[in-house]
């Protein structure tokens, strides 16, 4: 056998890995092992174009390999649980962004026809994919704004960049992609393209970030795999396939359990504000608001408690705090489950790992079809800091979230919110569920107010 | 196998598989299946590592170990922190192996 073959039986081995890794990440019990086959796979391809191709400057691809991990490394182990998010978009990021430069040096080595276009399909969408993930990491850090922002006159800017960068990218095919002035045209692509990506995220705002990173994941992958095409190298090819399919559908799944099509989750702000807030009115309404130890009473009597954590779960660390409590009531013999909405937290199954850092069973969490029959016969459901998932205006039309589906909390026979203030939720609404007579409001940072309670618990 | 139609076969091949492994992936993993999904894409470092490999001027390798230093990133930390994330469903597993359900699918 040649190097070669011996290069391509490995990548088939990588790729298999990839595969299994993919599979092990669908059951908790195999999902740590699926994610170290994935690291195996991805060394060891790594180690065979190193060993295999006849590469020149080395010394300074191994200097960079070590500075990239030395960058990753420290960073993705100190990172606290709730920037977990914003990490994963910025990595998605800059894998779009290598995909874009190895795309962009290759472009002469294409010789025209569907390599070239392979490659140009890769310089747009991983520079949208690069300049729309950092966005996305502003947002979620909250480097900026978390609201939608639109530009004046932004769907034609937007409609611009994205059909310039398209335009520009048919001259650089026309010109063959190999001269100077080809070289120039696809710099020009590139920084319309990053334009694009920027122009993209502005707008989505709220609790639809999630769905972006997820998108955005899917459109790295799909970069990838062009790639692949591009390099003439299987591996890529399927490695990239793998995510773009498995991104794709993760979209499609976040998109339905927002209960709208993804066109209006993406440009649903620039058709005419849609998520630009509704009404505020009644700022100044009544609410209840109770002492921990009202709150510590209320439990104690119940038969039946729904805890509905949020992204206030997340920011206040309350994780622990959180199954403290569930422990007590449950030695008390009450029964207590979680109440878990898809697109709480500001990820898909934020909230599962979440809960699963403080050990809290997983036959406790249900999910949004199971529980939502249970609230009718539930004593006390305690929102930790949720507000849009259980916001009864999504069952009305014309409202920011209207649609989608929510967890029926106000069928309980009392409600109780852990909030830091009366401010309205990420989608930017008020919920008319925090001035109805059975509601009780309990203000403060969702671990102090936990840890109150759970010492009141005590007392009793 | 570089043939177009060979790397297509391979293609579409590919697209049912993701389709299908990943579509049973239950809402618990749906954070760790991105974070993963996000890891494996970084094997874009191969492709960075070739063209670097292959370059020829000064700005052509500086870009191309731009490439690579962004790819590992996006490897090296995506995998780190998805590990970190299965860390804590680990410790649990043992004393409950038996009473949670096939696949850790969501049993009452």
């Amino acid at each position: 056998m040649t190097k070669q073959n011996w290069a391509d039986l490995v990548y088939l081995v990588a790729a298999v890995c990839f595969i299994l890794a993919l599979k092990g990440l669908s059951s908790p019990k195999s999902a740590r092992n699926g994610n170290l086959l994935g690291a195996l796979g991805a060394t060891l391809a790594v180690l065979t174009v190193l060993v295999t191709e006849d590469l020149r400057h080395v010394a300074l691809i191994l200097v960079a390999i070590a500075v990239g991990s030395a960058l990753a490394v420290p960073t993705s182990r100190r990172v606290p649980m709730t920037a977990m998010p914003q990490l994963v978009a910025l990595f998605n990021g800059v894998g779009g962004g290598a995909a874009a430069i190895v795309a962009f040096l290759e472009l002469k080595a294409t010789g025209g026809g569907f390599p070239l276009v392979a490659a140009l399909f890769t310089i747009v969408v991983g520079s949208v994919s690069f300049s729309g993930s950092v966005v996305t990491f502003l947002k979620l850090q909250e480097v900026m704004t978390t609201r939608p922002v639109v530009l004046p006159g932004h769907p034609v800017l937007f409609g611009g960049s994205l059909l310039g960068s398209l335009a520009v990218g048919v001259v650089v095919f026309a010109k063959g992609g190999a001269d100077s002035a080809s070289t120039a045209a696809a710099a020009g692509v590139v920084v319309l393209a990053l334009a694009t990506g920027v122009l993209f995220v502005l707008p989505v705002g709220g609790a639809d970030v999630p769905i972006v990173i997820s998108m955005l994941n899917a459109f790295t992958g799909l970069t990838v795999a062009a790639s692949g095409y591009v390099l003439g190298n299987v591996l890529l090819l399927i490695a990239g396939t793998l995510v773009g399919a498995s991104g794709t559908i993760l979209t499609r799944l976040m998109a339905q359990a927002m209960g709208r099509p993804l066109t209006s989750t993406l440009f649903g702000a620039l058709r005419g504000g849609s998520t630009a807030g509704a009404t505020t009115v009644g700022a100044d309404r009544p609410v209840r608001s109770a002492s921990p130890d009202d709150v510590a009473i209320l439990l104690n009597y119940a038969n039946k408690v729904i805890i509905v954590p949020g992204y206030g779960l997340a920011v206040a660390q309350a994780q622990h705090a959180v199954r403290e409590l569930a422990d007590l009531l449950q030695a008390r013999d009450v029964e207590v489950v979680y109440g878990i909405h898809p697109v709480a937290g500001r990820m898909p199954g934020h909230m599962n790992v979440l809960l699963a850092e403080a050990n809290v069973p997983y036959e406790q969490l249900k999910e949004r079809d199971e529980v939502n029959p249970q609230f009718a016969t539930t004593d006390v459901v305690l929102v930790i800091g949720a507000n849009d998932v259980v916001n009864p205006a999504a069952r009305q039309p014309g409202t920011p979230i209207s649609g989608m589906p929510i967890l029926d909390v106000d069928e309980a026979q009392n409600v109780v919110f852990l909030k830091r203030s009366m401010r309205p939720g990420f989608a930017g609404i008020d919920n008319e569920l925090l001035y109805q007579p059975n509601t009780t409001l309990l203000f403060g940072d969702a671990k102090d107010s936990l840890t109150k309670v759970i010492s009141a618990l005590k007392a009793l | 196998m570089s043939s177009g139609i060979g790397l297509l076969t391979v293609f579409v091949l590919a697209v049912f598989v993701g389709f299908e492994v990943v579509s049973k992936v239950s809402t618990t993993l749906h954070t760790p299946l991105m974070s993963g999904a996000n890891a494996i894409h970084g094997v874009i470092l191969v492709g960075a590592i070739l063209v670097t490999g292959h370059a020829a001027g000064a700005v052509q390798v500086s870009l191309g170990l731009l490439a690579i230093v962004l790819a590992t990133v996006n490897m090296v930390g995506g995998f780190v922190v998805t590990d970190r994330m299965l860390e804590m469903f680990k410790g649990r597993r043992p004393p409950r192996a038996d009473s949670a359900g096939p696949a850790g699918g969501p049993k009452s």
